[in-house]
C-alpha cells in the first residue's frame, strides 16, 4: 500500500549500503469558494449553473472603464475563519495584482493578495481516525476572485469562455509543510473543509469545485531538516484524490530519489483515469506574475472593534463540539468526533436527542450507523435526507420503551426512508411491534420445544449454549417481533420446570 | 454665439432668448466647419446632442433647469458613452462601443448637457502632443503646424477654437494642464480622489484623474462642480462634500500666499514662458496676493519617478486587450499566442508599447526593488515637499511647462524630449494635488500658461485666483486668428 510508504515507515538501501528512510513533507494551498450572493468585486450573482456568461457584469468582464469594489461580506468571513483557526486578523491588508494572460482571466490580472494578508499565523490541531494527534501551522490565508472557465469541447476546434465564476470569492488557506502523510493531509483539509461549513462561509460542494486544493510534496531523508525539491500537485477536487495523488506522488519522488536522479521543481497534474502524476510546467517555465499593489483598491483596514464583533458569532466549532458531546452525553471520542464532523449532522444530533429525551448513546449510534449509511448508499447530504430529527426521535422512543425489537426498528427505519409515513404509523402498518403477549409467546416456545428434542436434551444435559438456538428459532418463528430476553426468561421457565 | 461664456449662456438660454437647439446647432455648424482642419473631433454625436437639447429645452419649459441644462459639452474620448464609440485614441478600440455610461457621463448627462461629439487624444491618454492616436494628430488652433500639447489635445484645441464651451479631459502626469497651456484655455484637474474614475479609461490608477476644460476659471468651476462627488462604484473616490466653485469664485484674493518653487525655473525653461509666467505673479501681486520663493527638493525627480510608476500600472491596466473578448482581434490567428500576439502588436501603437514594456521591465521579479519599490518611495518625498510648503503658503505658482506648442513631428522621435513636457506637472499627479493651467500670454505669438497648485481639496481657492487673475486680464478671450 503506497500509504504505508507515505507514513515513511519503509526501510530503503541507498548507495553505499546505508539505510535510508524517506520522510515525506506535505503542505496544503486550500481554496474555498466563500459563500456570498454577490462576487467579491462587483455586484453578479455566484449562483452556480446559469447559461454560460449570464452571471458576468461589465466589472467581471473587465470592460476598459470599470472598477473594482469590495464586497464587505468577504472581510467577515475571512475574519471569522481566522478566529476559528486562531489567526491573526490583519489590521491593514493589501490587495495585489497577479498578472498573468489567460483567456478566462478577463483583466488579464487576478486580483488576491500577496504580502499583507487579511489573515495569517494560524494553527489547527487534527487527529485523523484512530491515529495520533498532529498540529498543521496555516501561514495565511488571503482573498482573491476565481477565473472563469475555459470550454473547450463543443466549438470545434476554439475555446468557448464562460465568464460566470469570474469574481466568484475564494479564500486561499495556505499551510506550513506540517504534513508527513496523505493521511494527515486529508485529514487536515476535512478539518478545513468542516470549519469552513461550521462558519457557514463556504458550502464545501467539491463537485462544483467549492472547495478545492494545491498539494506542495517533497520527500527528504528521515531526521534531516533542510526540505527537499517539492512538486505541486494542482487542483485536487476530492478527498480521495488528493489522498492518490500525494500518495503517489511521494512513491514517484523516492523511487526517482533511490534511482540516483533528482526531484525537479514543477506543477503536476493528477490524472484520476491513468492514476498518474504528470508534469504540466516546469520552474524555468514559470510565470513572473508581476505582482503589485491595486491602485484601484484602498487596504482594508479592520479595526478590533470588528474583530470582536465578528467573535460574538462565532459558533461553536467543532472540536469545542465534540468535547461537549463527550462530557455532556458520555460519548467516546470516536462517536463525538463523527457526529461533530460537520455542522449539520451535529445539530441533528441534538434535535433528535431533545426530541426523544432518551439515551445519547442510543441516538448516536442510530444516526452514525443507519441513518449515515442510508444517506451513503443514497449518496445524499443531510439536508436532502427524507427523515426529520423528530421523525427519527419518533422511532428511538419506541425502541427505548420496547414497542420495537432493533431489528423491527431497522424495519420501520427503512419504511420511513421510503415515505411511508411516521414511527407510530409505520410500526402500525407493518405490526412491528414485539410480542409481548405472555401467552402468545408461551405458545410460540411450547412449538418449537416440541420441534426440536435434541437440543432441548442436550441443553438439559448441559450444555446451556444451546438455549441461543432455540431463543433464535422463537425470535424466526415470531418474525422477529418478540422481545428476546422475554422468550430467553419463559423459555427457561419451561425447560426447568 | 460661440464667444458666449457659461455665464451668458446660462442667462440666455434662461431668458429664452434662444433655445438649447439653436445653441447646439451653432456649436455643430462650427465643428464641421473647423474639425477638418484642427481633427479634434474622432466623433461627432449631432443627433444626440440634439435629442439632448430638445429634452433640456423642454425642462427650461418646466422650470426645472440647472446650472448646465441645455449648454453643449465635448468628452474626452477615454470616458465611456453607452452606444457611442469610445475608442481611446487607440486602434485597439476602434470597434468599441460602450455598453456602459462612465459616472461622469453619467452626472453630465442627468444635469442636462448636450453631448457634441468625443474629442481626439494621445492613444491611451499616453503621450504630451496628442500625435500618439490612431486617428491622427489633432492640430493647434493657434498654428495648424503644431501640436495642441496632451494627451487631452483635443478637448483644449475643441475649448480654443471655439468648438464648444466645455470639455472633460483627463490628467495622469499633465494631460489637462499642458494641452490647455499650449492652446490658451483654462484646464483643472481636481484632487484625487474627487472626480469618479469609473468608465474613464485606466492608463495610471493611481494617478488619473478626470477634470475640466474651458475658456475660463468661471466656465471651468461650473463643469468641475457637476462632475465631482463621491461614487461608490470607484474605491479611490473620496466620500466629501463639493464645494460650491462658482460661488467661491468672487472672493478677495489680498493676503493670498503663492509660493514659487526655484526648481520649476530650471534652464530648460523657455526664457519667453519664463518671462510671461514672472508678469502673470506680478499681477497677483497687485491684486495683494503674497509672492515668495520655495523649495520642492525632490521636484526633479519628479519625471523618473513618473515614467516607473505610470507604466508599471499602464502594462497591468492594458493587459485586458488581449482580443478575447472586445477590441482589436488579428484575423485567422493561428493559435491563442499567435491572437494575444498579433491582436497587440496590430492594436497598440509605438508609445503604447514602450510604456508596457517598460512597465512589465520595472514590475519584473529581480528589479521590483530597484524600480517600482524605488519610486514609490520618491512618490512619498515629492508628496512631503508638497505638504511642508502647504505649511506656508496658499498656492505655488510656476510655469505648466517649460516650453510653448511645438511643431508637429519635432519630437515624436524623441521620447525622452516629449516625456520632459511634463517636467512641471507630473509631481503633481504623484501628490494627488488639484492644479490648473490658465492662460498668461504669449511667446513667439504662441500660448503660455501659467500652472497653479493648491492643496488636496482646494479647487475652490484655485478657481477662486485664477477668476481674480482673468478679472483684470484679456489673455483667457484671445481668440486664435484665422478661425473665427
Amino acid at each position: 500500500m503506497a500509504s504505508a510508504n507515505a507514513a515513511g515507515h519503509r526501510l530503503n538501501m541507498a548507495g553505499g549500503g546505508e539505510t535510508v528512510r524517506w520522510e515525506p513533507v506535505i503542505g496544503l494551498e486550500i481554496h474555498a469558494q466563500l459563500a456570498t450572493r454577490s462576487k467579491i468585486f462587483s455586484g453578479a450573482s455566484t449562483a452556480y449553473g446559469a447559461e454560460p456568461n449570464t452571471q458576468a457584469c461589465a466589472v467581471d468582464l473587465g470592460l476598459p472603464g470599470v472598477l473594482p469594489v469590495l464586497n464587505a461580506e468577504v472581510v467577515n468571513m475571512a475574519i471569522l475563519f481566522g478566529l476559528a483557526i486562531d489567526a491573526h486578523i490583519a489590521e491593514r491588508s493589501i490587495f495585489a495584482r497577479k498578472n498573468y494572460f489567460y483567456p478566462d482571466l478577463p483583466k488579464g490580472y487576478q486580483i488576491s493578495q500577496l504580502d499583507l494578508p487579511i489573515v495569517y499565523g494560524g494553527h489547527l490541531d487534527v487527529t485523523p481516525e484512530g491515529a495520533e494527534k498532529f498540529t498543521v501551522g496555516v501561514t495565511r490565508a488571503h482573498l482573491e476572485e476565481d477565473a472563469g472557465k475555459s470550454l473547450h469541447e463543443e466549438f470545434h476546434g476554439m475555446t468557448g469562455i464562460d465568464l460566470n465564476r469570474a469574481g466568484t470569492p475564494l479564500i486561499e488557506i495556505v499551510s506550513e509543510p506540517d504534513m508527513r502523510s496523505a493521511v494527515q493531509a486529508v485529514a487536515y483539509m476535512r478539518k478545513i473543509h468542516a470549519i469552513v461549513r461550521y462558519l457557514g462561509i463556504c458550502d464545501g460542494n467539491m463537485q462544483e469545485g467549492s472547495f478545492r486544493c494545491d498539494a506542495n510534496v517533497s520527500v527528504r531523508p528521515a531526521g534531516t531538516t533542510v526540505l527537499g525539491t517539492r512538486a505541486e500537485l494542482k487542483n485536487l477536487n476530492s478527498f480521495r484524490f488528493v489522498e492518490r495523488a500525494i500518495d503517489i506522488e511521494i512513491e514517484r519522488q523516492i523511487a526517482l530519489l533511490e534511482a540516483g536522479g533528482r526531484v525537479s521543481q514543477e506543477t503536476r497534474l493528477y490524472d484520476e483515469s491513468r492514476d498518474e502524476t504528470r508534469s504540466m510546467r516546469s520552474k524555468e517555465e514559470a510565470e513572473d506574475y508581476r505582482y503589485f499593489p491595486d491602485p484601484d483598491l484602498l487596504p482594508v483596514v479592520i479595526s478590533q472593534d470588528v474583530i470582536a464583533a465578528m467573535r460574538a458569532t462565532l459558533p461553536e466549532m467543532p472540536d469545542a463540539r465534540a468535547r461537549r458531546f463527550m462530557q455532556q452525553f458520555d460519548l467516546g471520542a470516536d462517536l463525538a468526533g463523527q457526529l461533530t464532523a460537520s455542522r449539520a449532522l451535529a445539530d441533528f444530533f441534538e434535535a433528535t436527542l431533545k426530541a426523544a429525551g432518551i439515551d445519547a448513546k442510543l441516538t448516536a449510534n442510530w444516526i452514525t450507523g443507519e441513518l449515515a449509511a442510508h444517506l451513503n448508499r443514497h449518496r445524499l447530504q443531510l439536508d436532502a435526507c427524507p427523515l426529520t430529527a423528530e421523525m427519527l426521535a419518533g422511532l428511538l422512543i419506541r425502541i427505548a420503551d420496547g414497542t420495537v425489537s432493533n431489528s423491527s426498528a431497522k424495519e420501520a427505519f427503512a419504511a420511513m426512508w421510503a415515505g411511508e409515513g411516521s414511527a407510530d404509523s409505520v410500526i402500525e402498518a407493518r405490526k412491528l411491534e414485539q410480542l409481548s403477549d405472555t401467552g402468545a409467546l408461551e405458545q410460540v416456545v411450547d412449538d418449537v420445544l416440541a420441534a426440536n428434542p435434541s437440543q432441548v436434551e442436550q441443553y438439559l444435559g448441559g450444555k446451556s449454549k444451546v438455549l441461543g438456538f432455540l431463543v433464535g428459532q422463537v425470535m424466526k418463528a415470531s418474525g422477529g417481533k418478540a422481545n428476546p430476553q422475554q422468550v430467553g426468561e419463559i423459555m427457561k421457565g419451561k425447560l426447568v420446570g | 454665439m460661440y464667444e458666449k461664456s457659461v455665464t451668458d449662456l446660462q442667462r440666455g438660454l434662461r431668458a429664452r432668448e434662444f433655445s438649447s437647439v439653436e445653441l447646439v446647432e451653432s456649436c455643430l455648424t462650427r465643428v464641421e466647419a473647423l474639425n477638418g482642419r484642427l481633427n479634434c473631433l474622432i466623433t461627432v454625436t449631432p443627433e444626440r446632442a440634439l435629442e439632448q437639447a430638445r429634452a433640456a429645452d423642454k425642462r427650461f419649459a418646466a422650470g426645472d433647469a440647472g446650472p448646465l441644462t441645455g449648454i453643449p459639452l465635448l468628452h474626452k474620448d477615454i470616458f465611456c458613452t453607452r452606444g457611442v464609440r469610445t475608442s481611446c485614441g487607440s486602434r485597439m478600440l476602434d470597434n468599441f462601443i460602450a455598453p456602459y455610461d462612465a459616472t461622469v457621463v453619467e452626472r453630465l448627462d442627468a444635469a442636462g448637457m448636450c453631448l457634441l461629439g468625443k474629442t481626439n487624444m494621445d492613444e491611451f491618454a499616453m503621450g504630451s502632443s496628442t500625435e500618439s492616436s490612431y486617428y491622427g494628430p489633432t492640430r493647434n488652433p493657434w498654428d495648424l503646424e503644431r501640436v495642441p500639447g496632451g494627451s487631452s489635445g483635443g478637448s483644449a484645441a475643441a475649448i480654443a477654437a471655439r468648438l464648444g464651451p466645455l470639455a472633460t479631459c483627463t490628467d495622469t502626469g499633465g494631460s489637462i494642464r499642458q494641452p490647455a497651456a499650449m492652446c490658451g484655455v483654462t484646464g483643472i484637474k481636481p484632487t484625487y480622489g474627487r472626480v469618479s474614475r469609473y468608465g474613464m479609461v485606466a492608463f495610471a490608477s493611481s494617478l488619473d484623474q478626470g477634470g475640466a476644460m474651458a475658456r475660463s476659471a468661471e466656465d471651468a468651476a461650473f463643469l468641475l462642480a457637476a462632475m465631482s462627488g463621491f461614487d461608490e462604484r470607484d474605491s479611490t473616490s473620496i466620500d466629501r462634500g463639493v464645494e460650491d466653485y462658482p460661488a467661491m469664485l468672487s472672493q478677495d484674493i489680498a493676503g493670498l500666499r503663492i509660493g514659487v518653487p526655484k526648481e520649476y525655473f530650471d534652464q530648460g525653461l523657455d526664457s519667453g514662458v519664463a518671462d510671461r509666467v514672472r508678469e502673470a505673479l506680478a499681477e497677483f501681486e497687485r491684486r495683494g496676493a503674497i509672492i515668495s520663493d520655495i523649495s520642492l527638493p525632490h521636484a526633479p525627480l519628479s519625471i523618473p519617478t513618473y515614467y516607473v510608476v505610470a507604466p508599471a500600472e499602464c502594462s497591468s491596466n492594458l493587459s485586458r486587450y488581449d482580443g478575447v473578448r472586445f477590441g482589436h482581434r488579428a484575423e485567422n490567428p493561428s493559435d491563442l499566442l499567435d491572437m494575444y500576439k498579433r491582436s497587440r502588436s496590430e492594436g497598440f501603437g509605438a508609445e503604447v508599447k514602450r510604456r508596457i514594456m517598460v512597465g512589465t521591465y520595472v514590475l519584473s521579479a529581480g528589479y521590483y526593488d530597484a524600480y517600482y519599490l524605488k519610486a514609490q518611495k520618491l512618490r512619498r518625498r515629492i508628496s512631503e515637499d508638497f505638504q511642508k510648503a502647504f505649511e506656508h503658503v496658499d498656492l505655488i505658482a510656476g510655469p505648466t511647462a517649460p516650453g510653448v506648442a511645438f511643431k508637429i513631428g519635432e519630437k515624436t522621435d524623441d521620447p525622452v524630449s516629449m516625456y520632459l513636457c511634463d517636467v512641471y506637472t507630473t509631481g503633481v499627479n504623484l501628490a494627488g494635488l488639484p492644479a490648473a493651467s490658465i492662460p498668461v500670454g504669449f511667446s513667439d505669438g504662441l500660448p503660455v500658461g501659467l500652472h497653479l497648485i493648491g492643496d488636496y481639496f482646494r479647487e475652490g481657492r484655485l478657481l477662486n485666483a485664477a477668476h481674480q487673475y482673468q478679472q483684470i486680464t484679456e489673455w483667457h478671450r484671445q481668440m486664435p486668428r484665422g478661425i473665427a
